[in-house]
């Protein structure tokens, strides 16, 4: 009994990578591959791999964050929350507004900037304007767009657009004890009625035409695409790597403990007397704020977002991708979304040669959203850990669990206690 | 000896069936109790009543010095308060090492963020081992909760129960399904704890309520039947007509 207290201080008290080597074997590979598509890439390096494909690559770096924030409240809290891509489509809307208007800035002073005298300021935004709302019909900016002038202020929307919404419809939700199916279906609903709104021409973020030409940075025009690509991705890398980091430590320690609790069992935890809805509450607008974050980063890169991006069936993507990793465990999400997403853009792409069975044509484009059905299916019946699951298989064929079990292969030798005696 | 809990006059009903019926209850604060009563006397709504997971109709629920009254606080607050509640079925968080499950429990901030920046010293550690060793899991710290047999989930949730240095205890069944050495510990545990604070168990079986040997409230119909030692209520008609007679 003395030594079991002697020991079980010092085991938690060993530095936190040391505790949770999954961080720093993560931290290890994502340096490895941000390095390595650097040195191919056409901006930085010998020019194996496309600008379009390092752009594909930051991309999914952001769809793991997304992942991971979807496994923060999914795989830990047991919130299953099918609208996750409305804050990060909401992420890109309040970076892209910004990119949008300074670039139309820049260009339309340039052009006033002909004329015979100088634009007065109301000209100027006038011009700006039309240049943006010409599509939907207006001439005058939308009220909503009335810090799009300032980078400081629309990157601190990138976070509390997402925090706040999470914040008042989880505030909603998790005080009524909204929980399981019920919730997803309102989740669901959060993001259709979102997507639905910014459909409309009036909704003063140009409707179905979203906000384009979201790659070229202003002011950054000597910068070629090949080198911004390098940089975003280096960007997402370490967005990537810090989320890692701070999801690890929130899901380790008696936070992780609580959160897992209520998963399992909420009635329990209350008596307990944790309040369950602030630990709801808390992470699920947390996870909001990455996902916000991840879209920012994301919709640069890929040039464009229109309010389709935040259709329910984008997040209910997202679940898959975290169930097909492996919910539960912050790589396991990583893993899902990357792989998934890698696949889905091999898949799509037409690269995927076509199978011939008889009369039947497989054309993968077509046929890849079944795959991804059936592939979710069979992950949900017969492994549902998930590809992370294979991390198990090795640890437990390198170093067996033995415990209670006989020390040696004849039948009545030690036993594990005996042995230690 | 003022009341730790008064319950008065409290009725519960639910579509129209009676769970509580005017029912009133005091409780000492170092007192052990049982309860017993035939399935649906209200044994089980009582705990609910008194731990916030239901709501009364009508009556008082008080508690502590000076008395305040329970009615329409949370029940987290309630367990802050001060009132622990062990399940009828064993219900530990399986996926967690019995030490997690114990440190989880142990008296601390509730609150989000004092829970995220929380760590365990010396002192807490200290604690666990303490509570380990009292309820025979001291070699089982580090295993997980699910792998720990039916009769030692029970106790490291009562483990979990003493860690949250509650005032009052309401113990749901502890005895169920365990082997006769089993319930003697049990019945240790729980002796062991009413020294030093109010216990309440609710129980079925007799000669666990025997072995407790402590004042017994009868419930029947949602209501108080009879109260007094074991042997008293025991040759009490109307227990013996709607309880023991069966």
């Amino acid at each position: 009994m003395a030594d079991m207290t002697a020991t079980l201080p010092g085991q938690r008290r060993r530095p936190f990578v040391m505790r949770y080597p999954s961080v720093l074997v993560f931290l290890i590979c994502l340096s490895l591959f941000s390095v390595g598509a650097t040195i191919l890439s056409e901006g930085f390096g010998i020019g194996i791999i496309s600008t379009s494909f390092i752009k594909t690559l930051g991309k999914t770096l952001c769809l793991c964050l997304v992942a991971l924030a979807m496994d923060l409240v999914w795989g830990y809290c047991g919130i299953l929350s099918l609208g996750h891509m409305a804050f990060f489509g909401l992420g890109g809307y309040a970076i892209g507004m910004w990119l949008m208007y300074e670039r139309t800035r820049l260009i339309v002073a340039e052009n006033l900037a002909l004329g015979p005298l100088p634009p007065t300021p109301q000209e100027l935004s006038d011009g700006i304007a039309t240049q943006i709302f010409g599509v939907v019909g207006a001439s005058e900016f939308p009220p909503i767009w009335a810090f799009a002038h300032s980078l400081p202020l629309q990157l601190l929307a990138v976070v509390l657009v997402p925090g706040l919404l999470a914040l008042v419809f989880g505030w909603l939700a998790f005080r009524s004890r909204v929980t399981g199916v019920y919730l997803s279906i309102l989740t669901q609903a959060m993001t259709l009625a979102l997507s639905l709104y910014l459909f409309q021409n009036d909704s003063g973020l140009r409707g179905n035409n979203g906000l384009s030409g979201l790659q070229n940075l202003p002011g950054l025009d000597d910068v070629g695409q090949d080198a911004l690509s390098v940089y975003f991705l280096w960007a997402s890398a370490f967005a990537l790597g810090g989320g890692y980091v701070l999801a690890t430590w929130i899901v380790s320690g008696k936070f992780g403990s609580v959160l897992r609790g209520i998963r399992d069992d909420e009635a329990r935890v209350r008596f307990l007397g944790y309040p369950v809805e602030g630990f709801k509450l808390f992470v699920f607008s947390l996870s909001a704020v990455i996902a916000g974050i991840a879209g920012a980063l994301y919709y640069p890169q890929a040039g464009i977002i229109n309010p389709a991006e935040l259709a329910p069936i984008a997040s209910i993507y997202l679940a898959v991708w975290v169930a097909i990793g492996g919910r539960g465990r912050l790589y396991g999400a990583v893993i899902g979304a990357a792989f998934v997403s890698l696949l889905s853009t091999w898949f799509t792409g037409g690269q995927a040669p076509d199978v011939v069975i008889g009369p039947l044509r497989i054309q993968w484009v077509d046929w890849w959203t079944v795959l991804l059905g059936l592939s979710f299916v069979g992950v949900t019946l017969f492994a549902p850990k998930g590809i992370s699951g294979i991390v198990d298989w090795i640890a437990e064929r390198r170093a067996p669990d033995r415990h209670g079990k006989d020390l040696g292969p004849a039948p009545g030798s030690l036993r594990e206690q005996e042995g230690q005696e | 000896m003022s009341a730790l809990l008064e319950v008065s006059g409290v009725s519960v009903s639910f579509d129209g069936f009676k769970a509580l019926n005017n029912l009133s209850f005091n409780i000492g604060s170092q007192e052990l109790r049982a309860v017993i009563g035939p399935n649906g006397a209200g044994k089980t709504t009582f705990m609910d009543v008194v731990t916030g997971k239901a709501r009364p109709d009508e009556g008082r629920i008080s508690w502590g010095e000076p008395p305040v009254s329970l009615l329409g606080t949370s029940e987290s607050k309630i367990a802050v308060a001060g009132i622990g509640r062990k399940f009828q079925r064993p219900t530990v968080f399986e996926d967690q090492s019995v030490a997690d499950n114990l440190v989880m429990a142990l008296k601390k901030p509730r609150a989000p963020w004092a829970v995220l920046f929380f760590k365990p010293g010396r002192a807490d550690w200290d604690r666990v081992a303490e509570l380990a060793e009292e309820i025979g899991l001291a070699d089982a710290l580090e295993r997980k909760s699910g792998e720990l047999s039916h009769g030692q989930k029970q106790w490291l949730e009562i483990g979990m129960l003493l860690a949250q240095e509650p005032r009052l205890l309401l113990v749901d069944e502890p005895a169920a399904g365990m082997t006769a050495a089993e319930r003697e510990k049990t019945t240790e545990l729980l002796t062991e704890a009413a020294k030093t604070r109010a216990v309440v168990v609710v129980e079925h079986d007799m000669e666990f309520v025997r072995r407790l040997n402590c004042k017994v409230t009868v419930l029947h119909e949602g209501s108080v039947l009879a109260e007094g030692s074991i042997d008293h209520v025991t040759k009490n008609d109307r227990v013996i007509e709607v309880y023991l007679g069966r």
